[in-house]
C-alpha cells in the first residue's frame, strides 16, 4: 500500500483529462491524474503511483531504480498484484510497452 | 556482508559504510529512528545494520499504518459491515490484521462480503456497480494514502453516489514523532525522515524537529544506498553540533510538497481532537476525519458505531517495540505465539511492521540471493 509503483503515461483519457493510460511493466492499467492537476504529466512521462493515484512525477532512470527496489524487496509480484486492481481493471490491454525485467 | 552481492553499486555502498565508520565518533552511542514502515523493510532486507559500527543504531518507528491502528478500529468497522446488503472494501494489507473475533479474511469465510480493492478508486467502481449494496472503503495510511481517499471522496460528492461511504483511520506522521519524542524512556539522536510522505507534505512540517529539539531530520528514498547516505548526513550534521532538515531523496521529494495533494485532503478532511495508536496511547490531533460537508459519504457520521475500545493482548509488548525501547526479538511472544503466519500483534501482520521484517530477514534464513532477479 505504501510502496510507489513507477509508471509511463501512454493516453490521457479523452474524455476526462485527468484520466491517465499507464504502463506499468508491461500491464496497462486506468491511473487518477487528480493529485498531479496543477503540473498534469504527457504521454511518455513517468509517475510514481500510491493506490491508484498518480503522486509524483519521475525520470526514467528514477522509475527503473524503484522497479528494481521493489523487485529486491520482494514486493514486485505483490505490486503487480495490485496493478492488475484485483480484477477491478477497466481494459485488458496486450501491447507490452516498456520492459524493465525479461 | 549478508546481501552485498546483490547491490547495485556494492563500491558505494561499501564507501557509504567506510564514510559512517569514519564519521561514527566511537565514544558515543547513536540512537537514528527510521520513521518509515517502508524504510524498516529495506533495512532488514538489505542487511543495512551490518554495514554500521555497532555504536550507531537505527530504532524503527511508527511508521506502518497497519501497525498503529488499534484493534477497536478493525471491530467497529467488522460490526458496521455486518449489516445488511454491505460490502467491505479495503486494501490487501488489512486482510490479515486480527481484530477481536478474527481478521476480515476470516469474517470474508463466514460469510461476509470482503473485498480486497487496491485503490480506493476501485472501491468506488465497487459502489457504481453495485448500486443495490453499500461499499463502505476501509480506508488506512498515512500522508502518502489520505489524498487519495480524499480525492475519491470528491469524485463521490460530484456523482452524487449514495451508496458509498469511508470507514476513516487515516493518520499524520507529526504527532506520532512528536509523541515519541515526548516519551520519557527514548533516547533520539535523529531521524530519516519518511519518504513518500513526504512527497505530500514536503520538508517544512519536520521543522521544529530540529529548530525545537535539536535533531537533524534527513529525509530518504529507500535503496540501501539511499539509506546509508542519508545515515551519512545525519552523522555529519550530528559531528558537527548541527539540527537541520535535509533532502536525501530530493529527486522524488519536492521541499514543499504536493500542493494538490494537500488541498483535496483539507477540502475532505479536518483532525480529529485525538486518535488512539496500538502502542502510543492516545494522541491529540493525530487523525483525520471527514468534514460535515461530507457527513454523507463518512461511514462515522452515517451510521451508529459501537466505538470498540480494545486493549492490547497482555503478553504481547507491541508498544515497546513500536516505540523503539525493546527490539522486536525481546516480546516474550515473538517466534512463538506471534509469528507472520499467526500474527498476535499488528507488527508481525504487514512486511512493513517491524516484527515481520525482523521474522523473515533475522529470525528465519534469509531467501537466497539466487532467488532475487539479477541486475
Amino acid at each position: 500500500m505504501c510502496l510507489a509503483i513507477p509508471g509511463k503515461i501512454i493516453e490521457l483519457d479523452a474524455q476526462n483529462a485527468l484520466q491517465a493510460v499507464v504502463d506499468v511493466v508491461g500491464v496497462r492499467r486506468k491511473v487518477d491524474l487528480g493529485l498531479l492537476q496543477d503540473e498534469p504529466p504527457v504521454p511518455g512521462e513517468w509517475v510514481l503511483i500510491h493506490v491508484g493515484f498518480a503522486m509524483s512525477k519521475i525520470s526514467e532512470a528514477e522509475a527503473a531504480d524503484q522497479m528494481r527496489t521493489l523487485t529486491m524487496l520482494g514486493e514486485a509480484e505483490a505490486a503487480m498484484e495490485e496493478v492488475r486492481g484485483y480484477g477491478l481493471e477497466d481494459k485488458e490491454w496486450d501491447s507490452p510497452g516498456q520492459r524493465w525485467k525479461q | 556482508m549478508k546481501f552485498v552481492d546483490e547491490f547495485r553499486t556494492p563500491e558505494l555502498i561499501g564507501k557509504a559504510g567506510e564514510e559512517i565508520r569514519r564519521l561514527a565518533d566511537p565514544n558515543r552511542h547513536y540512537r537514528i529512528m527510521e520513521v518509515c514502515g517502508g524504510h524498516t523493510h529495506a533495512i532488514y532486507r538489505f542487511g543495512l545494520k551490518d554495514l554500521l559500527p555497532s555504536n550507531v543504531e537505527l530504532i524503527h518507528g511508527p511508521g506502518c499504518p497497519v501497525c498503529v491502528l488499534p484493534m477497536g478500529r478493525i471491530d467497529d468497522g467488522l460490526a458496521l459491515a455486518a449489516q445488511p446488503d454491505f460490502i467491505f472494501a479495503a486494501f490487501g494489507d488489512m486482510m490479515r490484521v486480527p481484530g477481536t473475533h478474527g481478521s476480515p479474511l476470516e469474517y470474508k469465510a463466514r460469510g461476509m462480503d470482503v473485498r480486497i480493492v487496491y485503490s480506493p478508486a476501485d472501491a468506488l467502481k465497487l459502489a457504481r456497480s453495485n448500486p443495490e449494496k453499500h461499499v463502505m472503503f476501509f480506508a488506512i495510511g498515512f500522508e502518502t494514502t489520505a489524498p487519495s481517499t480524499a480525492l475519491t471522496l470528491m469524485r463521490a460528492r460530484a456523482e452524487g453516489l449514495g451508496n458509498f461511504s469511508v470507514f476513516c483511520n487515516h493518520v499524520t506522521i507529526i504527532p506520532a514523532i512528536r509523541a515519541i519524542l515526548d516519551s520519557p524512556d527514548m533516547r533520539l539522536d535523529g531521524f530519516v525522515g519518511p519518504g513518500h510522505v513526504s512527497t505530500v507534505i514536503g520538508c517544512r512540517p519536520y521543522d521544529w524537529i530540529a529548530k525545537d529539539e535539536r535533531k537533524p531530520v534527513v529525509v530518504s528514498g529507500f535503496e540501501p544506498l539511499d539509506i546509508l547516505q542519508s545515515i551519512v548526513m545525519l552523522l555529519r550534521q550530528l559531528r558537527k553540533g548541527e539540527a537541520k532538515v535535509e533532502n536525501q531523496y530530493k529527486r522524488v521529494v519536492p521541499w514543499e510538497g504536493n500542493r494538490a495533494a494537500l488541498r483535496a485532503m483539507g477540502e475532505v478532511f479536518e483532525l480529529r481532537a485525538y486518535f488512539e495508536w496500538r502502542g502510543l496511547g492516545f494522541i491529540s490531533q493525530s487523525a483525520l476525519k471527514i468534514r460535515p460537508s461530507y457527513a454523507q459519504w463518512d461511514s462515522e457520521q452515517r451510521f451508529a458505531v459501537p466505538g470498540v475500545r480494545v486493549t492490547d493482548p497482555k503478553a504481547a509488548q507491541c508498544g515497546e517495540v513500536l516505540k523503539g525501547v525493546l527490539k522486536p526479538a525481546q516480546c516474550k511472544l515473538f517466534g512463538r505465539e506471534c509469528t507472520p503466519e499467526q500474527p498476535v500483534g499488528a507488527l508481525m501482520v504487514s512486511s512493513e511492521g517491524s516484527c515481520a521484517a525482523y521474522f523473515n530477514y533475522e529470525h528465519r534464513k534469509p531467501v537466497s540471493i539466487a532467488t532475487v532477479a539479477p541486475n
